[in-house]
């Protein structure tokens, strides 16, 4: 092997641990290896499980003998902070619960490991997920590992640095709004938010009830689509999946399918000059390739900053109650800031005399926004747009940017106010050598089509320069 | 009384479910050891979630029929925000502005008809305990009781009399164990009450502009004192020319009283918003006549068709459909007594005269004792003659009373011939040579 182990891609390390060229103990170790020389810096792990991990990769390692196949047996993956793990503490980053050890594990947390993946740890975040750089943590920011002065963005800013640093092979975050895609647009990764009930929330903490999505954030577009055949489906124990059949998402991605492509105009604006080009760059292979490419007219995303600030923090006002100082260790003083301004904001629009005026015309927005993107799916089957405005910002870019969040998700808060299938995938550089993010947007449960286009469009780059970059750290 | 009184209802029933309303942890908390009955999602641990329970869902619904409410078939559930220790998530799940039924009425024996205005699904909450432990005063909390569901049933302030708030609760009571969706115990908390208690002038049609709701009653009794000893401390104030607070109010068994608890001003915002984490129920038409046709029949209709179809009192046939299993026992002996040409009525009387306990006895064994009861012995007609003559001898001023046109008279004759017979004989034959005797 020339690559180090922990640098390997799932399909690659499915591979080698089939054909014994290492053991999973290996390489979990590698990856072990990677955290502890590089952590200090990133500050990614909230909580390091070494000693499960090697026993269970041991076992992995056994049941490989066996002949025992499972989808990710003996592969090493990271798992952001708020998904709940059985005995393992679980913070989401917030001092609140710096002690508490779940009773039990999130759907997505027993459907990994049930496939045998080995667990590394638990990834920082955004206090609660309540932001997009992950510099609100209770336990510190982690940093970008393409430049350990930048953020690595967020929410889930940890699982996805991890995944950019080689630190695992692969990791689950969880998007709310943007906080799968957004961080994997600043760390150079595929980050995939599934549709709204696609993957149960059952054990996640919850941040904004009515928006929050589990998904995989990996090296590959494959890999995501391998991830999310394990993660997908109806969960008994969440009201709020679909029982929609779930198709083999690996079965698409290498078929040749006729799409159409809507690119508009709004998704464009205000964003950076170098992004803006990376992504017409990317758009035209696409087209090049024999995608339709249509240009239509979105609302412009603005107005899902508004909708989504009073939904989600009414939500956040709502869940946030039960940490109410009786159990869990810490009370009420030991919310940050951001969070208490969250509580405070949602308690505001909930009340009574302004319940219409806030949250029910958000809802009446929100569903003006479902049919702004149902009438353009109607023309064309996925719309293309930039990630983020911005390549990742430098440490500190969030003090005194109550809004900070909401402005770096812009382009991706509509899509999660409709509850829509996306994707992140990297289509190069900026002259700073941080990367650069273009997103996928599908129509719910579309998922097969977004990954389709991601999968071609690296296709289409896997032979480029930029994919030779090596991360600073 | 210059004044009117103005009264609604608020009843809360606990449903009989195996598991509870959002989770699968067993509902029959009653008397367990604290904190068995409990899982992350009644825990209202990080990152639980509620699902919610179908088959209370639908008693909910049968209770809504049964009170003669419309069924919506949109519905949906909101979260509750209230912060207290027995409420593990910091809401309540519960519904706000589209319940499961509403605008149904239900009418009392007088001919009222009281207003339902809503039936809804609910959770409850866990319970707080007070106690010593090694020498501390400690508050505890058992969330058993957390997320059993619960059902509330408010009336529109229709009631205008304590004693028909009583034959409601009665009524109400009555139909959720027809239902079999509870047993509505009050000892056990099954069914907790509150009125809605006010004043307003005679003759204004307006609701007055404030309301005193009482809490703490687990009797009906009770709910019949708060409101005459509310009525009367209200009707004292407007006396005086003030308008009684806005609050709610605790009632006091010992002083068989109200004492203020809250005042409006600590009145709390509860925040409502819809349920993210259940998404809205949209019911079918079949589905909704489906629970039509799974509904029993009901107290009101089984006392209809007793006095129709068994020819019995109306007395009687509303004592029979008090409880369930009475009614069915008396059914069960209306058959068992065809075989032996007994009638419904008599065996009405023996079940209500005797006060039969149904599970005591079988309906054939009633039916043997009627039987025994009603037999007649043979007339001697010689020793009757003997009797009538020496009671009419010994009774001139009956014979009198009776000859001046008092009928009544000869009852008491009659009595006292059978009572000297010493023997079950057929009175119609004794009276018949009575009156021979006397015309």
């Amino acid at each position: 092997m020339t690559k180090n182990l922990n640098k390997l891609n799932i399909k690659e390390a499915k591979e080698g641990l089939k054909k014994k060229e290492f053991s999973s103990v290996e390489l979990t170790k590698a990856c072990l290896k990677r955290i502890k020389e590089t952590d200090e810096k990133l500050n990614i792990f909230v909580t390091l499980t070494e000693k499960e991990a090697l026993k269970n990769a041991e076992k992995a390692d056994a049941k490989l003998k066996e002949g025992v196949e499972l989808p990710l047996l003996g592969i090493p993956i990271a798992i952001k902070d708020n998904f709940c793990t059985t005995g393992t503490r679980t913070t989401a980053s917030a001092k609140v619960l710096d002690s508490y050890l779940p009773p039990y594990d999130a759907t997505v947390v027993k459907k990994v490991k049930d496939a045998g993946a080995i667990i590394l740890g638990k990834t920082n975040m955004d206090a609660w997920a309540h932001g997009s750089s992950t510099e609100t943590s209770d336990y510190g920011p982690s940093r970008n590992p393409w430049n350990t002065n930048h953020l690595p963005g967020g929410s889930s800013g940890g699982s996805a640095a991890a995944v950019a640093s080689n630190q695992c092979i692969a990791a689950i975050g969880s998007e709310t709004a943007g906080s799968i895609r957004q961080p994997s647009s600043w760390c150079g990764v595929v980050g995939l938010k599934p549709t709204f009930g696609r993957v149960s929330r059952y054990g996640v903490i919850a941040m904004g009830s009515s928006f929050d999505s589990p998904g995989p954030i990996t090296k590959t577009v494959e890999d995501s689509a391998f991830v999310l055949n394990v993660l997908a489906g109806k969960d008994e124990m969440d009201a709020t999946t679909s029982p929609k059949d779930i198709p083999d998402y690996l079965s698409n991605i290498n078929k040749n399918i006729n799409l159409v492509i809507g690119i508009s105009e709004e998704y464009f604006k205000g964003v950076d000059f170098e992004v803006v080009n990376k992504n017409k760059d990317a758009i035209l292979k696409l087209e090049k390739k024999g995608y339709q490419v249509e240009v239509i007219k979105l609302f412009d995303p603005k107005y899902a900053i508004d909708v989504y600030t009073i939904l989600q923090r009414s939500e956040v006002s709502s869940n946030l109650a039960r940490y109410d100082g009786i159990r869990y260790g810490n009370d009420r003083r030991a919310f940050s800031e951001e969070a208490k301004r969250r509580i405070m904001f949602g308690t505001h629009a909930l009340s009574s005399g302004y319940y219409d005026q806030y949250y029910n015309n958000a809802s009446r927005v929100r569903r003006v926004i479902i049919e702004d993107f149902q009438k353009a799916f109607k023309k064309v089957d996925v719309i293309i747009s930039p990630t983020s405005p911005t390549v990742a910002l430098p440490l500190g870019a969030t003090q005194n940017q109550a809004m900070f969040g909401e402005m770096a998700d812009v382009l991706v808060e509509p899509s999660s106010i409709a509850g829509l299938s996306g994707i992140n995938i990297p289509i190069g550089f900026s002259n700073k050598d941080l990367p650069i993010g273009m997103q996928v947007i599908g129509p719910q449960f579309a998922e097969e089509n977004v990954l389709k286009i991601a999968k071609d469009y690296e296709n289409l780059t896997i032979e480029d320069e930029w994919r030779n970059k090596e991360t600073e750290i | 009384m210059k004044y009117f009184p103005v009264i609604g209802l608020e009843v809360h029933v606990e449903l009989n479910t195996k598991s509870k309303m959002f989770c699968g942890c067993s509902a029959d908390y009653f008397g367990q050891k604290p904190n068995t009955h409990t899982c992350p999602v009644c825990l209202g641990h990080p990152g639980a979630l509620p699902v919610p329970n179908k088959k209370a869902i639908e008693s909910c619904i049968k209770i809504g029929l049964a009170l003669n409410c419309d069924i919506p078939v949109f519905s949906k559930f909101d979260r509750k925000n209230y912060f207290y220790p027995d409420l593990a998530k910091g809401y309540q799940i519960s519904q706000y502005d589209q319940p499961f039924a509403q605008n149904g009425w239900i009418k009392l024996s007088n001919g009222k008809k009281i207003g339902i205005t809503r039936v809804h699904m609910e959770e409850d909450t866990g319970k707080l305990i007070h106690e010593k432990v090694n020498g501390e005063n400690v508050s505890l909390i058992d969330f058993n009781r957390s997320g059993v569901p619960l059902v509330e049933i408010v009336t529109e302030p229709d009631f205008d009399d304590a004693e028909d708030v009583r034959e409601y609760l009665q009524k109400l009571q009555q139909i959720v164990r027809y239902l079999g969706v509870s047993s509505a115990d009050m000892d056990k908390g099954n069914m907790r009450l509150e009125p809605n208690i006010s004043l307003r002038k005679k003759g204004e049609k307006d609701l007055p502009n404030y309301k005193v709701e009482v809490k703490n009653i687990n009797s009906f009794g009770f709910v019949v004192k708060a409101i005459k000893s509310e009525l009367e401390r209200q009707e004292k104030i407007l006396n005086d020319g003030k308008t009684p607070l806005q609050e709610t109010r605790g009632y006091v068994e010992k002083s068989s009283s109200t004492v203020s608890q809250r005042s409006k001003e600590d009145a709390q915002d509860y925040r409502y918003f819809p349920e993210p984490d259940i998404p809205p129920l949209r019911w079918t038409i079949n589905f909704i006549d489906g629970l039509k046709n799974k509904m029993p029949e009901l107290p009101q209709e089984k006392e209809n068709r007793f006095i129709k179809e068994y020819k019995i009192s109306s007395y009687n046939a509303s004592l029979l459909t008090k409880d369930k299993s009475l009614a069915d026992f008396f059914e069960n002996c209306a058959i068992d007594g065809k075989e032996f040409e007994i009638n419904p009525k008599p065996i009405a009387d023996y079940l209500i005269n005797k006060k039969i306990v149904p599970e005591k006895q079988t309906p054939a064994e009633i039916i043997k004792k009627i039987k025994e009861s009603s037999k007649v012995d043979e007339i001697d007609n010689e020793k009757l003659e003997k009797i009538i003559q020496e009671v009419l001898k010994k009774n001139p001023k009956a014979i009198e009373d009776y000859k001046s046109g008092k009928e009544n008279a000869i009852m008491f004759l009659l009595g006292e011939v059978i009572r000297e017979y010493k023997a079950r004989i057929d009175t119609n034959i004794v009276k018949e040579s009575l009156l021979s005797k006397l015309n």
